[in-house]
């Protein structure tokens, strides 16, 4: 560091790359700090060298225990001298370093004088040092002088105290607490940052006490708030009441009026967050919406890109619930579909797709297509996905609509881009019969020149799937063909097995394709061959116009309906010496996944074709415990075990849950029990069942836990007879039985003598849910037609009064204890009827499908309609007991 | 909590590295994962035009309003819920708070020769996360003051009357 920081302007031409800290060096800084221990200061020096220390920890460079301990102890020795600006630097640099509890002490008292001080920066500085860096015991030596700078009349040292109080709050809340007179006073304050912080740590000390809230909310929404962060606070507070509050039956929402007068205030901040609050209401109604939206609607001529971004931010999520009452904004905002920023373009986009009626969507494909090629990707996939929906919004629509999607699909893109058009047209092939031809036309011409192999793959098998039903399915076999000769091995062994689907479907076609898959057996790649051979051969009839069985068919094409992760742990336990592994061995029960963790910024979206990594199988674990104990080893398959319930409540003596086990025949309960006395050793544990009011269930066998010492968990099982296929109820009440023998924890011995003792334990209940299984389906519509009507049974319920729409369903699907399809489980925020997919498979190995239509009728009264299809009508009537009864 | 609050603050020059930058949030915990959140933004922001509005885009799951004058990059990020406008307020607070006490060459050598002034000037606009003042008179009168010292050394006239230029600047403006 030759130069000093004042600046030289002669040098400014010669050296571009000028800079006061080049070529800086942590070590050489350490040892320049050495001036801060000089018996004469020199201030100017010093906060040169503070400021060097704070650019290389600002850099990222750390200073180590020893380096930082001794930075601190010089730093300290700099309150000797009066430099305002020095001191100014010393405290940024004490923060900075965040000291340990023994260093801290060694400031306190030169931040407390400061704090006294009569200069006014230093109070408010040495407040904000010392609260950030203090703990809970000496909060209260300070504590009477930080309720005094709360009610400062300087403004920066009350909001410098507020600040530290909203701060301390998580840390000390009790001490904080002491403070609401004076944080109370200080809300009246004249200054408009002061009002503004003592508001949030008045609300903060508040936010449990519900009437305080409420009371404070209504007092100051008549008063006078002054600056526009305090405004907006307290619009946030408003809005949190009005959630709140109960709503009257007529009349209107409370606090609506002061919420629409925010809408009026001078500053931009305020009525936006008005304007936002507004829309987010529950259950917003269309004249409540009306001047939040038309304020909004202004700010999407604003010459301020923030602006225009915020309000075309809120009318697109507006749009997703009320979509009219925003078509009075299209005007203003097909104009942004040329702004500047891209993100306020794309917005403007989705919501005009979103409100567009059917008559404007060929104008709106026409400005979109000159939008699309100067966006990036990611607002691409943004569009695509508005256009699916718009496109299944208007079936009539399909055909400019598909033609868009597929002009975009030749050009340029990477491969999520791509995915996102493969996958709309897919959904509206599926979706929209009329389109189907057009568009698997669409995705041939596509997989000529595709440079993503998943992609081809994906296409290959939906045309397997597709084409064969189609009028006229030979003309894709040139598509398919052409990738046996021009593509790598995977898309090739796939457009092998597509050929052999046409094959096996479409009988005329069966000798031509057969011509062409023999010529595929001089393939390079092994895959390819075997495949082709397979095929040959069991297709059969030597490429002869003849049917193919149907065993055959179901055998190559029959979708499989075991997850693919269950498979993959069967096939690893597997070991080839024994007998051929059976698929029927493999449990169909879907894993619950484990909540995805927190999405880490920055971090890509996980790889389509990547399988979720799922917890080792808890089934298999189940199933390989209960097979190993004799007396259960003649119950046949394991149907389901459930998830684990609490018999105990948190902390008692003895922790104990239940597994229940369903077998067609049989019930196991399995009894995890751990024991947490370390005096303690039990011995010849039982759990006593008493099934009186279980009456379809006989007791068959117990199997008594040997011993069960301190903190290892162990299991004991009962099990019960009940009527073959029938999804028996019941309740159970269990004790525990045990023998208790005393044991000295220090040297772990056991007294031989030992006292029966028994402990009760909750009731458990066998339910009907307990009879079903959750197992997927990849297509619920595909699924539900293959079931057919015959054994469908429909029927409306009356839900009762619901906290929510979402409530409800939740509701019914725990109860049902089926799996949710096609993510139809999330309720749409503010939307007042949902319809609800589910699929699962009934003891028995019975296919249920079940259809829920739910409408909120009336103040919070949920109605619901509840088609079953299932393949035995028993199994139907079943599902309706289940929602009767329960 | 629904207490407005601040992320981060960034100021980068023209090649995205740091000229002083300010985390409240754990969202980024490590000194690596604030450098790729900044080379990031940086590039995502490049080709925009924010000299003359303040620009705003949707990143990370966050909202990131900026600003660029000359060879420097200013950014103000908060959550994806967070009022935008505040977040601009917060913004234009500290630019023109920077803008004083620059005397108006705002440039990375002036900043970096007045490191120690923009370090204040961040340590005034947000106090963990909490917004202390967005007025920007107010926070560059905060700064200034701060390190005008009447017992000021002969030695240091330079300083102080860069600081008094500061000084009249401010008032003119607040003349304005």
């Amino acid at each position: 560091m030759a130069q000093p920081l004042v600046k030289k302007d002669d040098d400014r031409d010669d050296e571009a790359e000028y800079s006061p800290f080049l070529g800086i060096e942590k070590g050489a800084v350490l040892q320049e700090a050495r001036v801060f221990n000089d018996p004469q200061l020199d201030p100017r020096r010093c906060s040169q060298v503070i400021t060097k220390l704070l650019y290389l920890l600002n850099q990222g460079e750390t200073f180590t225990k020893i380096e930082a301990t001794e930075v601190f102890f010089a730093v300290t020795k700099l309150f000797q001298s009066r430099d305002i600006g020095l001191r100014r630097m010393v405290y940024l640099m004490i923060k900075e370093l965040s000291p340990s509890a023994d260093e801290v002490i060694i400031v306190t008292s030169s931040l407390m004088k400061d704090m006294t001080s009569k200069t006014d920066m230093y109070r408010a500085n040495a407040i904000r040092v010392l609260c950030r860096i203090t703990d809970g015991t000496l909060l209260t030596q300070i504590e009477r002088y930080l309720k005094q700078a709360i009610v400062d009349k300087n403004p920066v040292v009350a909001s410098a105290a507020l600040v530290s109080g909203i701060h301390l709050l998580q840390t000390t809340p009790e001490i904080v607490k002491r403070w609401s007179n004076e944080v109370q006073e200080a809300v009246q304050s004249r200054a408009a940052l002061v009002q503004f912080h003592a508001l949030a740590l008045l609300h903060q000390i508040r936010q449990n006490d519900r009437l305080a809230v409420s009371k404070l909310v209504t007092s100051l929404t008549r008063g006078t708030v002054r600056s526009p962060l305090a405004q907006c606070l307290l619009i946030r507070y408003t809005t949190q009441v009005i959630r709140e509050a109960a709503t009257t039956q007529t009349g209107d929402r409370p606090f609506y009026d002061f919420l629409e007068s925010c809408l009026r205030h001078k500053a931009e901040m305020v009525i936006f967050e008005a304007a936002r609050a507004i829309t987010e209401l529950n259950g917003v109604t269309n004249r409540e919406l009306t001047p939040a939206i038309t304020v909004l609607q202004l700010f999407l001529s604003s010459s301020k890109p923030v602006l225009r971004f915020a309000a075309v931010r809120t009318l697109n999520k507006v749009a997703m619930t009320h979509p009219m009452a925003v078509t009075n904004c299209n005007i203003d905002m097909e104009s942004l579909i040329s702004d500047q920023n891209r993100s306020i373009a794309t917005l403007a986009i989705t919501t005009l797709l979103k409100t567009g009626n059917e008559s404007s969507v060929d104008r709106l494909m026409k400005q979109i297509t000159n939008f699309m090629s100067d966006i990036a990707d990611e607002f691409k996939i943004v569009v695509v996905e508005a256009i699916r929906s718009l496109c299944l919004k208007f079936p009539l629509k399909y055909r400019s609509l598909m033609n868009f999607l597929s002009n975009i699909l030749r050009e340029e893109g990477g491969f999520e881009y791509k995915k996102a058009i493969v996958d709309s047209i897919v959904i509206l092939i599926r979706d929209i019969p009329d389109a189907k031809e057009n568009g698997l036309l669409h995705l041939c011409e596509f997989i000529e020149d595709c440079e993503f192999t998943y992609l081809s793959t994906q296409i290959l098998h939906f045309l397997g799937t597709e084409g064969p039903k189609t009028s006229d399915p030979s003309k894709y076999i040139r598509y398919i063909y052409n990738r046996v000769h021009l593509e790598n091995a995977t898309v090739r062994a796939a457009a092998v097995s597509t050929l052999a689907k046409f094959g096996a479907m479409v009988d005329a076609l069966k000798p031509r394709v057969f011509v062409l898959l023999r010529r595929c057996l001089y393939d390079g790649d092994d895959e390819v061959r075997d495949r082709a051979t397979l095929y040959l051969n069991t297709v059969g009839s030597d490429g002869e116009v003849i049917e193919t069985d149907k065993d055959v068919k179901d055998f190559l094409f029959g979708s499989l309906d075991i997850p693919l992760a269950n498979i993959e742990t069967s096939l690893k336990n597997y070991e080839p010496a024994e007998q051929p592994f059976d698929i029927n061995s493999v449990p169909k029960e879907v894993k619950t996944q484990p909540l995805a963790e927190k999405k880490a910024p920055g971090k890509m979206p996980a790889g389509l074709g990547a399988p979720p990594s799922g917890p080792p199988s808890t089934v298999d674990a189940y199933e390989k415990l209960l097979s190993s104990i004799p007396e259960f080893s003649d119950f046949g398959k394991l149907f389901k075990s459930a998830a684990p319930v609490e018999l105990t409540e948190a902390e008692t003596e003895y922790a104990v849950n239940v597994v229940k086990h369903i077998f067609d025949k049989h019930v196991v309960f399995q009894y995890n029990c751990t024991n947490t006395i370390p005096e303690q050793l039990l011995e010849n544990v039982t759990v006593i069942v008493d099934a009186s009011e279980a009456e379809e269930f006989a007791e068959l066998a117990s199997k008594p836990l040997r011993s069960l010492p301190y903190d290892s968990p162990g299991q004991t099982f009962v099990a019960f007879e009940k009527p073959e296929g029938v999804p028996a109820v019941g309740k159970f009440s269990n004790m525990l039985r045990f023998i208790v023998k005393e044991v000295d924890p220090t040297t772990g011995d056991v007294e031989d003598d030992g006292v029966e003792d028994e402990y009760q334990l909750e009731d458990l209940e066998v339910v009907a849910a307990d009879y079903v299984m959750k197992v997927g389906v990849s297509n619920f519509r595909n699924a539900w037609e293959s079931i057919g009507p015959d054994f469908e049974r429909v029927d409306e319920y009356g839900l009762g009064p619901r906290e929510s729409l979402a409530e409800a369903v939740s509701a019914v699907i725990s109860l049902l204890g089926m799996q949710p399809c096609e993510g139809t489980e999330v309720v749409a925020n503010n939307s007042r009827s949902h319809t609800c997919l589910l699929s699962g498979v009934f003891i028995g190995n019975v296919k249920v499908l079940v259809r829920l239509q739910f409408g909120i009728d009336g103040p919070k009264e949920v109605a619901m309609k509840l088609a079953v299809r299932s393949e035995d009508d028993n199994v139907s009537d079943m599902i309706h007991e289940i929602v009767a009864s329960g | 909590d629904c207490c407005p609050s601040v992320k981060n603050i960034l100021l980068l020059d023209s090649e995205g590295k740091r000229v002083a930058v300010k985390y409240f949030s754990d969202e980024w915990p490590t000194n690596n994962s604030k450098l790729a959140f900044e080379k990031a933004l940086f590039a995502k922001t490049l080709r925009t035009n924010a000299r003359m509005e303040a620009e705003i885009v949707m990143f990370q799951d966050n909202i990131v309003v900026y600003k660029f004058v000359q060879d420097l990059h200013f950014f103000v990020t908060g959550g994806d819920h967070e009022n935008e406008l505040l977040l601009a307020a917060v913004l234009q607070g500290f630019f023109d708070a920077v803008t004083l006490l620059l005397r108006n060459n705002v440039d990375k050598r002036e900043a970096l020769e007045n490191l120690d002034l923009i370090f204040l000037c961040l340590d005034e606009i947000v106090d963990q996360g909490i917004i202390l003042e967005t007025d920007p008179s107010v926070i560059a009168g905060k700064v200034a003051i701060h390190s005008m010292d009447g017992a000021a050394p002969l030695a240091e006239q330079t300083i102080s009357q860069a600081l008094a230029t500061a000084r009249e600047h401010l008032t003119r403006t607040l003349l304005t």
